[in-house]
């Protein structure tokens, strides 16, 4: 579990038990509330990619427990304009704040980030590598929709090749007793390093084009963005994108389970259609608002103050 | 070997007297691990070995550098591109060590990130690797976590 001063990188720094140290507390930041935990500290939004919900959230979190939030402002505006470096730009930051979030289109900049600022920094998105937060969050709905994350059938589908909440979301699964299945095109799929990861791990896991075919088994399904710009010719991006999306009719005719329950990280685009939205199946919506919580026990975590 | 080759009269080669033998080096690999040890600025008695027979590796290449102990460094990337070389260190024409070249648990500065947008190579960030198996070596970025295979190395 984070201790007073760490930051929070990567999913691959977290042990199984420490992960499940952060979903308890991010259950008791859900349960108590917790307003005036934070007060007098200060977080820093340094969002240097488009971000709504991540920032929104990490900046709710900070507020619902007494913490103020300062914002770095929007790219074009700020001081990186003028050719200021991550290294200096982040030194300056960290003599404001308690605490950084920090996104940035670099891969390894939160690394980076974290040797240098002075105080924890939080990884909100690097690049395409990591976005640890989002890990947590995915994990922590898994456990409160389903009760615990061992024992789970989890399915992945969508673009599993560049998705890097798939990649964080499969490196977590691993320190748990989980079956994994990733259905996707051959264009699409999971990147050969991290299935050689898995092996090497022992984890169980299976590879299908067939989404029909893969969904009756599975407990939780997780649903990704197929982006048109991976694709070199529209006509196959059209035909994926038919080929993968969920609607009811799909859910009831493949014979899924009534408790399969269904996560996107959002937003979505076709892939999931908004008649399964009012169904039980439904949790992404949930999912989003998990974020709260669950960044409000990172904050306090590395704040000192849990 | 075949017992025809075995019978043919065998390459002499100068002995050196203080200095550093690198044998059972991956035949292709041989002029990498000369660029590594920058033999072409060496002022020493430099000799190199090609196509040499080898029980071990079919053919391999070998390197004697006279005067010159390796720098932990230079013995980390041999073992990126030569893993199964081994280092002799010669004393007054004795070997008196002998040894494989092995990697640490991570190496710093000696390998370029294959990613075009890791940061170290976005900003002057010195790199660093954690080694996630030394035979056949395969490293991870500790920054982007890329992982990196023989083939993908690039020396700096």
């Amino acid at each position: 579990m984070p201790q007073a001063g760490d930051s929070v990188i990567s999913i691959r720094d977290f042990g199984r038990d420490e992960i499940l140290q952060v979903l308890a507390a991010a259950a008791r930041m859900e349960e108590c509330g917790h307003f005036g935990l934070l007060e007098g500290c200060v977080l820093a939004t340094v969002f240097l990619e488009p971000s709504t919900r991540t920032r929104l959230s990490f900046a709710s979190a900070m507020m619902k427990l007494g913490g103020q939030v300062l914002d770095f402002g929007e790219p074009e505006q700020s001081s990186f304009k003028k050719g200021e470096s991550l290294s200096d730009a982040v030194r300056i930051v960290g003599g404001y704040c308690d605490v950084i979030a920090l996104r940035h289109p670099w891969e390894g900049a939160a690394r980076l980030a974290a040797q240098i600022a002075g105080v924890p920094v939080i990884n909100a998105g690097d690049g395409a590598n990591q976005h640890p937060t989002q890990t947590f969050l995915d994990l922590y709905t898994i456990q409160k929709v389903k009760g615990q994350v061992d024992g789970l059938t989890v399915g992945f589908v969508g673009d599993l090749k560049y998705g890097r909440t798939v990649h964080s979301l499969v490196t977590a699964l691993s320190r748990f007793d989980c079956e994994q299945v990733f259905v996707a095109p051959p264009s699409l799929a999971m990147p050969e390093g991290l299935l050689a990861e898995l092996q090497q791990g022992g984890v169980s896991y299976s590879q299908s084009e067939e989404l029909a075919e893969v969904l009756p088994g599975l407990d939780i399904l997780y649903c990704t963005r197929i982006q048109q710009e991976r694709f070199a010719d529209s006509l196959e991006y059209e035909r994926v994108k038919g080929a993968y999306r969920l609607d009811r009719t799909l859910l009831r005719d493949s014979g899924a389970r009534e408790s399969l329950r269904i996560m996107h990280p959002l937003p979505r685009v076709d892939e999931l259609a908004p008649d399964i939205d009012d169904t039980p199946h439904a949790v992404y919506f949930e999912q989003a608002r998990n974020g709260v919580p669950v960044r409000q026990a990172l904050l306090a975590l590395v704040l000192g103050k849990v | 070997m075949a017992a025809e080759e075995k019978d043919r009269p065998q390459l002499s080669v100068t002995a050196i007297r203080n200095g550093t033998v690198i044998d059972h080096i991956r035949n292709e690999a041989t002029f990498k691990v000369a660029d590594i040890l920058r033999l072409d600025r060496e002022e020493e008695v430099v000799l190199v070995g090609m196509n040499l027979p080898s029980g071990k590796v079919g053919r391999k290449g070998l390197i004697k550098v006279e005067s010159r102990e390796l720098t932990p460094d230079e013995v980390n990337k041999i073992a990126l591109i030569a893993p199964d070389a081994t280092l002799n260190i010669i004393k007054d024409y004795a070997v008196v060590g002998k040894r494989h070249v092995e990697l640490p648990d991570s190496v710093e500065e000696i390998v370029r990130c294959i990613n075009p947008d890791c940061v170290t190579n976005k900003q002057d960030v010195p790199s660093r690797f954690d080694v996630i198996r030394s035979t056949p070596p395969s490293l991870r970025c500790a920054y982007c976590e890329r992982t990196m295979r023989s083939g993908d190395f690039v020396l700096r």
